[in-house]
């Protein structure tokens, strides 16, 4: 059996000197290589800027200075985020040999906390997809059964954080790409509030929607993570100037008296049986922790897939123009400069990718642009009006993180609406800008994951963790 | 039918995206059904609703008001031109776009 190691766990055994950083990160690596081959959850490993890493944390140690807030904690870096000098792919064959040239803010931010990156997460292709299985460098498979999907796209750090191959992991939530893989994997996986986090340095997808957050075996955990990588960045001018709360110390107080929505409309057909009684089983919990629960309606949930993929793809079409063949990526020679466009974007971009990106430009082009682009544009401000009615009423929103646990492998990639439904339950706080979180609760079928969606104010992601910090030590995880 | 083949090919000559037939006739099928199933916001009516760009409100963020314009020192150059598929320092060399 191997160790199931915490940030706490980290910082007490190297202050006391039972294990040194460089150690405990060669073990990860080992972890790493006899795991990986089965689960593909890594792209890239960096082993030397690691190891530069953990040397710096060893003098640290040895010198008695006090260790930073992640010091030697060994993390996963989903392959849509810059890491310099580290190949970044965004699991695309268009930018197969890319090295950044800098580091996200969150990286550096990882980075000055004393955090080791082990290496670069495998996820669906520019984060498009729901199941892992779009990336080109294979899919990723599920710790908790692999001949499931882990979930998208961050599947890669929800898979390296649930096998042990990491001690926490960043990833980015556009619709549900962070909860829903926390969700099928089994660990606690956090999107901020839109603006919470700087995205200077993420590979954009939807710029209006992209998120980077955290994964990690617990929610203390989480809440450290997220401490270290929130706050203002002068780089990205839609990162917020709110004063970032002690997560750790938020997390603690009670949720007696808690009033939490449970919206009807998360709970209708299309939800499995074995995932409605673990999520019922849940909500009992915090009946028991004495919060007061309020059915309510939040009457555009419905609408909100079909807004997403309008909203999402029109984005995506407009970011992803970069990949021209002319400054980054592969390039397909042509003679002429736009024959040379269109062989490299055909060739490098895969099939997910393509199809958004024909969605996208069509719902932006003349003549369907009220239609759909503008539509979508009004129906977002619907659903974002559900959640501030919702708030007026209650301090938190509980629904499940997805209507089915981990489907096979193939099981779904064949039909593009069937897997865009998968995000039914996620996509509606994207849209909103509100923080949410997975956190486990119970398993069906004996060994899949389900997982418990906890929503809150914009900005109030300390009242998120509180809730998911009560649920976990009510043990939650074992309905 | 929401979408036509010709859409398509009209659509991916505007993201210069070149696609085989099979691949223009799969998305039209599969965009033409998930166009299908967007069509249902029509049972919304939008009519008074101000369309939501962003969500966050103006007082969220420093930029409400300009930032200054500063001069800061920016040595990439040389790592980003490394990344280019045929790089000519200082230069991104392209295939000729003007013929004479």
């Amino acid at each position: 059996m191997t160790t199931a190691w915490t940030i706490d766990g980290v910082r007490t055994a190297l202050t006391e000197k039972k294990i040194s950083a460089r150690e405990l990160t060669a073990e990860f690596y080992k972890r790493i290589e006899a795991r990986n081959p089965e689960l593909n959850a890594f792209l890239a490993l960096a082993p030397e800027r690691a190891r530069r890493q953990a040397d710096k944390i060893d003098a640290l140690v040895a010198s008695g200075k006090p260790l930073p807030a992640l010091a030697g904690v060994p993390i996963a870096v989903k392959d849509v985020i810059s890491t310099r000098g580290i190949v970044t792919t965004c699991g695309s064959r268009i930018l197969q040999n890319y090295v950044p040239p800098y580091d996200a803010t969150a990286i550096e931010r990882l980075d000055a906390a004393g955090a080791i990156i082990l290496g670069k997460s495998n996820c669906d292709e520019f984060a498009m997809g729901s199941s892992n299985e779009n990336s080109a460098y294979g899919a990723v498979k599920n710790p908790a059964s692999t001949d499931r999907v882990p979930g998208g796209s961050s599947g890669g750090s929800a898979a390296a954080v649930a096998a042990g191959l990491a001690v926490a992991a960043l990833g980015t939530d556009t619709g549900g790409s962070i909860r829903q893989p926390g969700s099928f994997c089994g660990v606690p996986a956090m999107m901020g509030s839109y603006g919470r986090v700087s995205r200077y340095g993420l590979i954009a997808f939807a710029s209006s929607l992209d998120r980077i957050g955290p994964f990690a075996t617990n929610i203390k955990d989480v809440a450290a993570v997220l401490g270290v990588i929130a706050g203002r960045d002068p780089q990205d001018s839609t990162s917020t100037t709110a004063a970032v709360p002690d997560y750790q110390n938020e997390m603690t107080k009670p949720v007696k008296g808690l009033r939490l929505g449970v919206p009807k409309e998360y709970f209708g057909e299309g939800m499995d049986a074995p995932v409605r009684q673990k999520i019922e089983a849940g909500l009992e919990i915090y009946k028991k922790l004495g919060c007061e629960l309020v059915e309510i309606r939040m009457p555009h949930t419905d609408y909100a897939i079909a807004t997403y993929y309008i909203i999402a793809t029109a984005e995506a079409s407009s970011n992803l123009a970069r990949y021209d063949g002319v400054r980054f990526g592969l390039r397909v020679d042509s003679d002429s400069l736009l024959a040379m466009y269109r062989k490299t974007r055909g060739a490098g971009f895969g099939d997910e990718v393509k199809r958004r990106i024909v969605l996208g430009t069509y719902v932006l082009s003349a003549g369907y642009y009220d239609a759909y682009y503008l539509k979508g544009q009004k129906v977002r401000a619907l659903i974002a009006k559900d959640f501030r009615d919702a708030f007026e009423k209650v301090d938190a929103i509980v629904t499940p993180t997805s209507p089915v646990p981990a489907f096979r492998l193939g099981e779904r990639s064949q039909d593009p609406l069937q897997m865009y439904l998968a995000d039914i339950y996620t996509v509606t706080g994207s849209l909103a800008g509100v923080p949410g979180i997975s956190v486990p609760c119970g398993k069906v079928c004996g060994k899949l994951p389900v997982g418990l969606q906890i929503f809150g104010a914009p900005f109030d992601e300390a009242r998120v963790l509180q809730l998911a910090y009560a649920f976990e030590q009510a043990g939650g995880a074992n309905v | 039918m929401k979408i036509t083949r010709d859409d398509v090919v009209r659509v991916a000559e505007l993201a210069y995206l070149d696609l085989s037939e099979d691949e223009l006739e799969k998305y039209r099928r599969q965009i033409d059904e998930i166009l299908e199933y967007i069509g249902k916001l029509n049972e919304l009516d939008t009519s008074g609703v101000e369309p939501m760009a962003q969500v966050l409100a103006n007082d969220q963020t420093a930029d409400a008001t300009l930032r200054e314009d500063l001069v800061v020192p920016s040595a990439v150059a040389d790592d980003v031109l490394r990344q280019a598929p045929d790089p000519e320092p200082p230069y991104f060399r392209v295939p000729k776009v003007i013929e004479r």
